[in-house]
C-alpha cells in the first residue's frame, strides 16, 4: 500500500468512496434541477425542500400507515411529484413570461414555507429511518468496510441518472421536451400541448428530488433542515456543469462529491466550501459552466 | 430585474416642498421612536433597514440580483468587532474600519463578478458570499461558532460613552438619517440616472457611449460599503458579531425586506425592514411559523404584490393625482 | 421533669425561637426564564423539558402557599450565540426576568454569563458543558449545575485508559464546547500515560459522519472519543455502528452522553457504552418519583441530568432569595447559595463552591444489553460513583478570578 501526504492508500480509497456516493445524491438532485431549468428555464430553489419532503413522506409512509421502503421508493415520487405539478400549474405557470429572477424568489419562498412548516411539525433534531432488513450489514473490501445500504445507493442512483439522460437525449418524447424548449410555437403547432409537458417534466423533475430524499433517509437523517442544507451545494453544480446540460449535471454531481470527499481527507474544514471554490473559478473562466450553453 | 413596474416611482418627488414631506416625517418618527419602542429593537430595525436601502442600490436601480450581500455585512462586522474589542478603538474608528474591509472586499468581489450576469451573478455572488463563510467560520480572530462577543461600546470620539441604550440609539439614528439622505441624493444624481438607465436596457446605455462595466462596479462597491457600514454599527448595538451575519439565508432575508417593501422606492426597503423585524421579534415565540410567514410574503410579493408596500402606496396615489 | 422531657421541651423551645428567622419573602413577583434549544439537537435533553423541571421545583419548594409568586417562562436561542444573546438581553431589560436557566450550547451560555453578570441578574446554567463557566470565565452572578467538561473527562477518560485504551482519536464538534471537551480530555488521557494520535473538527449540524469515522478508523486508535453531545453523538454512534467499528476492534467513548440520547439510539446499537452521568433517575426512591412525575407531563419521557439540574438550581435559588429576603442584588442571592448547603430530592445533599460549581457525586455507568433491561427506561448499569470532591475539578485548578 502506498501513502500519500500522509495518507494511507487505504484511507484514501475509503474516502473516494464515500465522496462517490454522496456524489450519487448530488448527481440525482442536481439532474433534476438540471431537467427543470433546461427545459423549462425554470429557477427551482425548492428543489431542496422537494427533496425534504420526499424524505419525510417515506417516513411518514413508515410510521403512519406501515408501507416500508420499497413501496415507498415508488410512492414518495409519485406523491410529491403531484404536490410539484400542482405548484407548476398554479404558481409558476404564471410567471413564464417574466424575467427568470421572479421564478427563483418564488421557489425560494416555497422552500422557506415548506421547511418552516416541518420544522414546526417535527422539530430541527432528525427522525431515525432504518435502512430495509435486505441491505443491512455490509461486506469487507479489504480498504475498507462498505455498508451494503451504501452501495445499492451508488448503482441505483447511476442507473436512475443514465436512463434519466438517455431518455430526454434519446428517445422521442424527449426529443418534444427539447423542441418545446426552444420554440414552444412551433411545437405547439404541432399538436403537442406544451403547456402540460411543461407541468409533467416540472413534476418529473420534483419526483426525482424526492427519489433522492427517499435513498437519503437511512443515511442522513429524516430532518427538515436537510433541503437547506444540501440545495446550494446542488445549485453550484448545475452551475458548474452548466445551466442546460444533463450529461454535465450527472457528471460534475459524482465529480464534486469526489472532490469533496478528498477535501475532508487532507483539509477537512474547507469540505463544505471546496465546492464554491471550484464554482468561481469555472464561472470566472467559462461563465455558462463546463458543458452549458449560453442561454 | 428587467419586468420593473416601478420607475416613475422614483422619479416623482421632482421638486417643491412635497419631497421634503417624507423625510421630515421620517425625521419625527426618529425622535420620537424610543420613547414608544425599546431603543434596543429599534436599533437592530434601523441597521436591517440601512442593509437594505444599500443593497436596493443595485437591486432596485441598477438591477443587479446579488445573493451573497451577507458577506459585506458579516465580514464588517466582524472587523468592527475586533477593532473594537482588541485593538480598543473607539467606535468612530472601529465602525470606519469595519466599513472600509466592506469596501475593500466590495471592490475584489465586484471586480470578479460584474461581468455576469441574471442568473450567473446571483449564483457567483452566492459562491463568494459562501467562501467568505467558510473564512469567518475557520478564522481564529473570528471565534467560530462562538463569535466574537462582550464588545465594547466604548466612547464616541472619546468624549461621549455608548453604553447607555438611549446614547446608541441617538448615534446609530444619526447616521441612519445621513446615510439614507446620501443614497437619495446619489439616487436623483446623473451617475443614478445612468445606474437606472443600465437597468431599463443596458445594450441602449452601451450604444449611447456609457462604461457601463464601471458604472455597474461602482453601484457595487456603494452598495458593499453602505452595506458594511450598517454591519458595523450593528456588532456594536449588540456587542456581538456572529456567523449568522454571513449565512446565504441572511443574503436571501434582505432580498425579502427589499421585495416587500418595494424595489426601486427610496423608502420601500427601509420599510420592508421594520416590517420583517418586527415580525421576526412578535413571532419569535411561534418558532418556525416565522419561516413560513416569510416564505409567504415571498410567494405572495411575487405572485400578486410585486410593486412591495411603497410601490403600491405610490402608485396609487399617482393614479389618484391623476384620475 | 426527667431529662428526656427537658430535652424535649428545650428543643421545641429552640424550634420555635429558631422559626422566625426563616421569615418569608415578601418582595415582587419573581420571573424565571428557561433559555435553551427548543428544537434542534439538544431538544430532547434540555428543551421544554427543562420548562417542566423548572415548574416542578416551584410548586415542590411550596411558593404558593408561602405567598410567593414564581412565574417560569421559556425561550428558543436556537443554538445561535446572537439569539441567545439578544433573548436574554430582552429578559432582563423588558420582560424583568431574575433568573436564567439551563442553556445547553457553551457559546450562547458564555455570551449569557456576560450579559447577566452586565446586568446583575442570576445565570444558574445546566445545560451547557463548558468547565470554564467555572474558569476563566466566571462571575460572582453565574452558578454551574449538573455537570461539566471536566468531570466528564475525568471520568470517562480514566476509566477508558486504565481498561487499555491508551490511545484516542477525537471527533470534536467545532465550537466552545467541543473545544473544552476535547482538551480536558486530551489531558486526563495524557495524565494517565495514554496518547492521542489525532483529531478531526467536525461542523455543527453535520448529517453524516461516514467520511470522519473512516479517518477515526485508519488512525488505528485503540479508543474514539466523541466530543460531541445530543444529535450529534448519536449520529456518530449510528454510523460507527453501520461501519462496523466497534466489531472491528476499536472502543467509541461518548463523552458526553444523556440518557435521551440512549433512549433515542435504542439498547441494540448502545449497549456497552461506558460514560459518565452527573444523575440517573433509578437511583432511589426520590428520583424515581421525580421521573415518574416528570414523564407523565412529559409525554412519557423520562428526565436527564439537565432536568434535574434545572430542578435542584431552582429550589436552591427560592431558598436563597428567602433568605435574602431580596431578589434586586444577583450577586448578593448568588452569594447567599454559595453560603447555604443544598439539599433537594433530585440530587440529594451537595454544595457550591467558592468558583460558582455546585458539587455532587457522579457516576461511571455502562449501558445495559438489550435482555438486561427490565423496565420502560431502565438502561444504566452503574459501575462506580465517584465521590463530590473527586468528581470536578480542584478549586485551585480552574483559574477563577473569584478564588483566591
Amino acid at each position: 500500500m502506498f501513502e500519500i501526504l500522509g495518507i494511507t492508500s487505504q484511507a484514501l480509497f475509503g474516502q473516494l468512496l464515500i465522496g462517490l456516493i454522496n456524489g450519487a445524491f448530488y448527481a440525482m438532485l442536481s439532474l433534476g434541477l438540471a431537467v427543470i431549468f433546461g427545459m423549462l428555464n425554470i429557477i427551482n430553489f425548492t428543489h431542496g425542500a422537494l427533496y425534504m419532503i420526499g424524505a419525510f413522506v417515506a417516513w411518514m409512509l413508515l410510521n403512519y400507515l406501515g408501507v416500508g421502503y420499497w413501496w415507498a421508493l415508488v410512492l414518495s415520487p409519485i406523491a410529491t411529484g403531484t404536490l410539484g405539478v400542482l405548484i407548476e400549474r398554479f404558481m409558476l405557470s404564471r410567471l413564464r413570461d417574466l424575467d427568470h429572477l421572479y421564478g427563483l424568489l418564488l421557489t425560494f419562498g416555497l422552500a422557506l414555507i415548506f421547511e418552516g412548516l416541518f420544522r414546526q411539525k417535527f422539530g430541527s433534531s432528525g427522525l431515525p429511518y432504518r435502512p430495509p432488513a435486505e441491505l443491512t450489514g455490509g461486506t469487507n473490501l479489504g480498504f475498507m468496510f462498505l455498508p451494503n445500504y451504501r452501495a445499492w445507493v451508488i448503482s441505483f442512483s447511476l442507473v436512475v441518472c443514465l436512463g434519466t439522460w438517455y431518455a430526454i437525449e434519446h428517445t422521442r418524447l424527449g426529443s418534444y421536451l427539447r423542441a418545446a424548449t426552444e420554440n414552444p410555437a412551433l411545437v405547439q403547432a404541432f399538436g403537442i400541448n406544451v403547456s402540460r409537458m411543461i407541468t409533467l417534466t416540472y413534476g418529473f423533475g420534483v419526483g426525482l428530488a424526492a427519489l433522492a430524499g427517499v435513498l437519503a433517509a437511512p443515511i442522513y437523517q429524516v430532518n427538515p433542515l436537510m433541503g437547506s442544507n444540501i440545495i446550494i451545494v446542488v445549485f453550484a453544480v448545475v452551475v458548474i456543469g452548466g445551466m442546460g446540460s444533463i450529461l454535465g449535471s450527472i457528471i460534475t454531481g459524482f465529480a464534486l462529491g469526489v472532490a469533496e470527499g478528498l477535501t475532508k481527507v487532507f483539509y477537512p474544514e474547507a469540505s463544505s466550501t471546496v465546492i464554491f471554490v471550484i464554482m468561481a473559478i469555472v464561472l470566472l473562466i467559462r461563465p455558462t459552466g463546463l458543458f452549458g450553453r449560453s442561454t | 430585474m428587467s419586468a420593473q413596474p416601478v420607475s416613475h416611482s422614483v422619479s416623482s418627488p421632482a421638486s417643491g416642498g412635497s419631497s421634503l414631506l417624507p423625510f421630515v416625517v421620517l425625521a419625527v418618527c426618529l425622535i420620537i421612536g424610543p420613547s414608544l419602542i425599546y431603543p434596543v429593537f429599534l436599533m437592530k430595525a434601523l441597521c436591517f433597514a440601512m442593509f437594505a436601502c444599500a443593497f436596493n442600490i443595485l437591486l432596485g436601480f441598477t438591477g443587479l440580483l446579488s445573493f451573497g450581500h451577507a458577506a459585506f455585512l458579516g465580514m464588517a462586522s466582524y472587523s468592527s468587532a475586533h477593532a473594537a474589542k482588541v485593538w480598543g478603538l473607539t467606535p468612530e474608528l472601529a465602525i470606519a474600519f469595519g466599513t472600509l474591509v466592506a469596501m475593500a472586499l466590495g471592490t475584489v468581489i465586484g471586480m470578479l463578478t460584474i461581468r455576469s450576469r441574471g442568473i450567473y451573478f446571483a449564483n457567483i455572488t452566492l459562491a463568494f458570499a459562501q467562501m467568505v463563510f467558510f473564512f469567518c467560520l475557520q478564522a481564529k480572530f473570528t471565534g467560530g461558532e462562538d463569535g466574537i462577543q462582550s464588545v465594547p461600546r466604548g466612547s464616541l470620539f472619546g468624549l461621549i460613552s455608548l453604553k447607555s441604550d438611549m446614547a446608541m440609539y441617538v448615534f446609530v439614528a444619526v447616521v441612519f438619517f445621513i446615510t439614507f439622505l446620501m443614497i437619495y441624493r446619489i439616487i436623483h444624481s446623473p451617475f443614478g440616472q445612468v445606474l437606472r438607465a443600465v437597468r431599463e436596457n443596458e445594450a441602449r446605455a452601451i450604444s449611447l457611449g456609457y462604461k457601463v462595466e464601471q458604472y455597474k462596479l461602482a453601484a457595487f462597491i456603494l452598495s458593499a460599503t453602505l452595506t458594511g457600514l450598517a454591519g458595523s454599527i450593528k456588532a456594536l448595538v449588540f456587542q456581538l458579531a456572529s456567523l449568522t451575519d454571513v449565512t446565504w439565508q441572511m443574503s436571501g432575508e434582505v432580498v425579502l425586506m427589499t421585495l416587500l417593501g418595494g424595489v426601486g422606492t427610496i423608502f420601500g426597503p427601509a420599510v420592508g425592514a421594520f416590517v420583517i423585524v418586527s415580525m421576526e421579534n412578535y413571532l419569535a415565540e411561534l418558532g418556525s411559523w416565522v419561516l413560513v410567514v416569510q416564505g409567504a410574503i415571498f410567494v405572495l410579493c411575487v405572485m400578486t404584490f410585486r410593486r412591495g408596500i411603497v410601490g403600491t402606496a405610490s402608485y396609487y396615489w399617482h393614479k389618484r393625482q391623476q384620475g | 421533669m426527667t431529662l428526656i422531657k427537658k430535652l424535649a421541651v428545650a428543643t421545641a423551645f429552640m424550634t420555635a425561637m429558631a422559626a422566625p428567622a426563616f421569615a418569608q419573602y415578601s418582595g415582587p413577583p419573581i420571573k424565571l426564564g428557561v433559555l435553551s434549544d427548543m428544537s434542534g439537537l439538544y431538544a430532547d435533553l434540555s428543551g421544554p423539558g427543562s420548562v417542566i423541571a423548572a415548574k416542578l421545583a416551584i410548586e415542590d419548594f411550596g411558593a404558593a402557599a408561602k405567598g410567593m409568586k414564581v412565574d417560569v417562562i421559556g425561550g428558543d436561542h436556537q443554538n445561535k450565540a446572537d439569539v441567545g444573546a439578544s433573548i436574554a438581553r430582552q429578559w432582563y431589560d423588558q420582560d424583568g426576568v431574575d433568573v436564567i436557566l439551563d442553556v445547553p450550547n457553551s457559546a450562547v451560555a458564555l455570551a449569557v454569563s456576560d450579559i447577566t453578570k452586565e446586568k446583575n441578574k442570576i445565570f444558574l446554567n445546566s445545560g451547557a458543558a463548558t468547565s470554564d463557566l467555572t474558569g476563566p470565565k466566571c462571575t460572582p452572578n453565574t452558578i454551574h449545575w449538573a455537570y461539566d467538561t471536566w468531570m466528564l473527562a475525568n471520568g470517562t477518560g480514566k476509566a477508558l485508559v486504565k481498561q487499555g485504551g491508551d490511545s484516542w482519536f477525537f471527533l470534536t464538534a467545532d465550537y466552545a464546547f467541543g473545544y473544552a471537551l476535547e482538551r480536558d480530555t486530551m489531558e486526563v488521557v495524557k495524565k494517565e500515560g495514554g496518547k492521542v494520535v489525532g483529531n478531526v473538527r467536525v461542523p455543527l449540524n453535520n448529517q453524516d459522519f461516514s467520511s470522519f469515522l473512516l479517518q477515526a478508523q485508519a488512525s488505528k486508535a485503540k479508543v474514539i472519543g466523541l466530543a460531541n453531545a445530543g444529535g450529534e453523538s448519536t449520529s456518530s454512534l449510528k454510523g460507527a455502528a453501520e461501519f462496523g467499528i466497534t466489531q472491528a476492534g476499536q472502543k467509541l467513548a461518548g463523552l458526553l452522553v444523556d440518557v435521551n440520547d440512549v433512549h433515542g439510539l435504542g439498547l441494540q446499537v448502545a449497549q456497552g457504552l461506558t460514560f459518565t452521568d452527573a444523575w440517573y433517575w433509578d437511583l432511589n426512591d426520590d428520583t424515581r418519583k421525580f421521573a415518574a412525575r416528570f414523564s407523565a407531563l412529559n409525554g412519557g419521557k423520562y428526565p436527564g441530568k439537565i432536568h434535574a439540574g434545572v430542578y435542584s438550581s431552582v429550589i436552591h435559588y427560592l431558598k436563597a432569595v428567602e433568605a435574602v429576603k431580596s431578589k434586586a442584588d444577583g450577586a448578593a442571592v448568588v452569594k447567599k447559595m454559595k453560603e447555604l448547603p443544598t439539599d433537594d430530592t433530585v440530587f440529594g445533599k451537595g454544595e457550591v463552591r467558592q468558583d460558582g460549581r455546585k458539587t455532587h457525586p457522579v457516576y461511571l455507568v455502562e449501558v445495559k444489553k438489550p435482555s438486561e433491561s427490565k423496565k420502560p427506561w431502565d438502561y444504566y448499569k452503574i459501575l462506580t460513583t465517584i465521590p463530590a470532591n473527586e468528581a470536578f475539578r480542584p478549586l485551585k485548578d480552574g483559574n477563577c478570578p473569584l478564588v483566591n
